[in-house]
């Protein structure tokens, strides 16, 4: 209950008794206040009711002259859309953008800017597009402006060079709309045809008519079949689109030959229909996932620019700008971008992202900075003896085996239609041969005929339906493919290779033990009540351990790189380091340690690290019968014993692992012919998600950044994963299913066309009739076999505890 | 005859209009972001709010 009424007013966190009370409001901080001062001085309140405590924790403070270099002509030019005279248009990632409240807030930003002239929220892509006048404001003045009500907006090095976010395929979706008004109006406009009766009624211009609708199916629509059969051509591989595309340009010009001869109708509803479907089936399986991007390399993590001091002057720069012998000023959090000598402060990094070690580690000057990590503490000064594009971490992009196209193995659709296509020429062949024996008249009626029934188009629809649907029940599921050929691959995959920190061991899972004499209960709420007072990640864990407190700190201060201390109840307490409580180096403990000292007595210290996800146990236990296990750490082989307990004695792990060694162990198994499933997290695995046969980055929140990859999973999804290779697995088996259901209808319709006697209306009841029921049968199978995945996973949690 | 060479005429321009829509509404991007429109509509009508009713009391 206290909970709820202590929430903040603004972000909804839960108030210490630092809580700041305004207009009968409570808020958690002054970053909080501000924003709230700063709406309702406008009129904006609206905001707040909207939803209920909408906005976003203000407690870390945005850095005042952190976007100076947006004063940067520059770098100003290669971030906006368009600008002129008197505007400019650009258009902000803004990763908060979160409820119909921000939507409507970014929408009014002129109401607090008045030189902004329209601000428009693209919710699914969370983005925003800002149109200003340079005359009135200015592009930090806007930036600033986000900042400064709590929608930050995310700028990295990526937008310097302008890689394009993907987005729907348009011209599909006009190919498909442009094919299904034909198709619709070719299906009506036969009706005559066919129903007419023996007496009949005049119906050539019914066919000429369908001849002209079809014209733009066949050279408009059918286009993406076409191309991409001339590419497979070009590169010798007989893809599938080479059948279908086949069978599209038979159908046309046996229609065409029938029309103008005035021999027949023609099969354009059959040809029309099929277009249709096959659009739609490529469309479904080519959904993207907006705000969503598999293709993330270190510019996405990296800032535009950084402060660089020259002769006492500070002057942000470019990252590409930046040369060798230059001093880098890097603030408190801020990411370090090239390697360098720490010259001026104490260093406190945390390279978790980059070598997957868990701990931050402390660097001091004269020490060799490597890029990529984030400065925890404070300011430092670093002296860059490489380029950002040429340090440790971006080397790592640019090695000639990632630069390569990718050539993993082709789909099995493929050589399926490849093989189906076979067969259908020989029969082609042998009733050729047949007729030219008996009624050489009756050919090129039959052949035709024959080639129509045979495109493998059944096979097409089934894959593409098949994928489509897959993708979608795996994504309800919170795993996000890149595309269909990943769902084929997990499927192959017979060695599963994990990353430790962050991928087995949780964020949220850390595991805090207290060593020493036994802290009574009161005490316990006295060390919360301090630590809550510091965003250090280390407090945030003893304040987790010791539970909710709101008892008051006095003399609160934080002593950068040592401690905090404070005095609570009359107690002075201190947390920090052994040097600043004063309880000397007494042995080595591996993980982050914190001591407490209560009235300058040591009182013992807080053992943190990262505990293992919840049901790690079961996992392996599944995954151990069917694959081959790895483990690759960047982090001391402390936890060995316990891992290859859980793992199995057949399990290889390696720890001390560096990018580096990550991607070449890979390369060695691949050599060996293993299709290798990676699961990491950090930019430390990049190189191995890229290369390995599919490579899976895990993430807390979907809305995080991950490293490029074939496919996103969502943290507390892990545990799915061996009824994910399993749904993969239908997902082929449904295909080859449907394929041979299909192949009944192509049988059928083969039984007519040998025999010349394929009627178009034939054609037109048995082409749909199969399409659908093949659709229907593709999304009933799916559906049924992602069935398992709602099931609740047996777990017992109490007899998953890791021993401590 | 003729009737239906008229109606044929209408239903292919009705069609036709259909398909213009369509293309339109792709190309205005509609169907990119289906979260934000369906809010929009709501704001500027939204009844004033106590804290808007508070805030012109203020002002005045």
């Amino acid at each position: 209950m206290t909970a709820v009424r202590t929430a903040c007013y603004h972000c909804g966190e839960t108030c210490n008794n630092h809580a700041i009370a305004l207009d009968s409001k409570i808020f958690c901080c002054d970053g909080c206040k501000l924003v709230y001062e700063m709406l309702h001085e406008h009129g904006l309140c609206e905001y707040y009711q909207l939803n209920d405590k909408p906005g976003v924790s203000q407690r870390m403070q945005v850095r005042r002259d952190k976007y100076a270099f947006l004063e940067d002509a520059q770098i100003r030019q290669q971030l906006v859309q368009f600008r002129d005279d008197t505007q400019t248009h650009i258009t902000f990632y803004i990763p908060h953008i979160h409820c119909s409240s921000c939507l409507w807030l970014l929408e009014n930003l002129h109401r607090l800017d008045a030189g902004v002239q329209r601000s428009t929220v693209n919710f699914a892509r969370k983005e925003v597009q800002v149109v200003f006048l340079q005359a009135q404001t200015s592009l930090r003045k806007v930036v600033e402006l986000l900042a400064a009500v709590g929608y930050e907006p995310y700028i990295s090095l990526q937008d310097l060079q302008h890689k394009k976010r993907p987005g729907v395929n348009r011209s599909l979706v006009y190919q498909l709309g442009v094919a299904g008004f034909c198709f619709g109006n070719i299906m009506l406009l036969s009706f005559p045809e066919y129903f007419s009766g023996p007496e009949g009624m005049d119906t050539v211009l019914f066919r000429y008519l369908n001849l002209l609708l079809s014209l733009p199916v066949f050279f408009y629509s059918a286009q993406v079949f076409f191309r991409s059969a001339w590419k497979g051509i070009t590169h010798g591989f007989l893809n599938i689109d080479v059948p279908v595309a086949l069978a599209i340009g038979v159908t046309f010009v046996r229609s065409l030959v029938d029309v103008l001869s005035a021999g027949g109708p023609g099969y354009f509803d059959a040809m029309t229909g099929i277009v249709f479907l096959m659009l739609a089936g490529r469309i479904l399986q080519e959904k993207t996932y907006q705000g969503l991007s598999f293709d993330r390399d270190y510019t996405a993590y990296f800032p535009v620019a950084v402060t660089v001091i020259n002769e006492e002057q500070e002057t942000p720069v470019a990252l590409p700008d930046i040369r060798t012998g230059q001093t880098l000023r890097i603030h408190h959090n801020e990411l370090i971008p090239a390697d360098g000598i720490l010259v001026k402060g104490e260093a406190l990094i945390d390279y978790s992202f980059v070598t997957g070690e868990s701990a931050p580690v402390r660097r001091s000057i004269g020490e060799i900075i490597y890029a990529g990590g984030w400065q925890l503490e404070g300011n430092i000064e670093v002296l860059t003896i490489k380029e950002v594009a040429q340090s440790y971490l971006t080397s790592l992009w640019n090695r000639q085996e990632l630069q390569q196209a990718e050539d993993k193995p082709a789909s099995f659709i493929h050589l399926l239609g490849r093989n189906f296509t076979a067969v259908v020429l020989l029969v082609a062949i042998v009733t050729a041969a047949w007729w030219a024996f008996y009624n050489p008249a009756r050919i090129w009626p039959s052949v035709t005929a024959i080639l129509i029934v045979a495109c493998p188009c059944a096979l097409l629809l089934a894959a593409s339906f098949t994928n489509g649907h897959i993708l979608r029940i795996l994504s309800r599921h919170r795993l996000y493919l890149r595309n269909a050929a990943a769902i084929e691959r997990l499927a192959d995959t017979d060695h599963i290779v994990f990353d430790k920190t962050g991928t087995l061991t949780g964020k949220h899972s850390a595991e805090v033990v207290f060593y020493g004499q036994p802290l009574r209960a009161a005490e316990r709420l006295q060390v919360a009540a301090l630590a809550a007072q510091s965003t250090h990640p280390l407090s945030r864990m003893v304040r987790a351990y010791c539970g909710e407190s709101t008892l008051p700190v006095t003399d609160f201060a934080s002593h950068t790189g040592k401690g905090i201390s404070g005095k609570v109840q009359g107690n002075s307490i201190q947390l920090g380091d052994a040097a600043f409580t004063g309880a000397g180096a007494d042995g080595d403990f591996t993980g982050s340690v914190v001591y407490l000292a209560v009235n300058g007595q040591v009182r013992g210290r807080f053992s943190v690290r990262n505990g293992y996800r919840a049901g790690i146990r079961q996992l392996f236990g599944q995954l151990r019968e069917r694959y081959a296990l790895s483990l690759l750490s960047g982090d001391h082989n402390g936890e060995a014993a316990t891992l290859q307990e859980l793992m199995g004695p057949g399990a290889t792990l390696r720890f001390s692992q560096q990018p580096q060694d990550k991607l070449d162990y890979v390369l060695q198994l691949q050599a060996k012919g293993q299709r290798l499933l990676m699961i990491g997290d950090g930019l430390n695995d990049a190189g191995a998600l890229k290369q390995s046969h599919t490579g899976l980055s895990l993430t807390e929140d979907s809305n995080n950044f991950t490293p490029a990859s074939d496919g996103i999973l969502e943290a507390g999804q892990l545990l799915l994963l061996p009824r994910f290779i399993q749904l993969c697995r239908a997902n082929k088996r449904i295909i080859l299913a449907s394929f041979i259901i299909s192949l009944a209808y192509n049988i059928t319709g083969l039984f007519f066309a040998v025999q010349g006697a394929l009627s178009p209306l034939t054609a037109a009841i048995l082409m749909p009739s199969s399409s659908i029921s093949i659709i229907l049968l593709t999304w009933g199978l799916s559906e049924w076999a992602g069935r398992k995945l709602r099931q609740p996973l047996p777990l017992m949690a109490d007899k998953d505890q890791l021993p401590g | 005859m003729s009737v239906i060479i008229l109606l044929l005429g209408a239903s292919l321009t009705v069609g036709l209009t259909f398909l213009a829509a369509f293309i339109w509404s792709v190309k205005s991007g509609q169907f990119e972001d289906d979260y934000s429109p369906a809010r929009r509509i709501l704001f500027d009508d939204a009844p004033a709010t106590e804290e808007k009713q508070h805030n012109a009391i203020t002002k005045q």
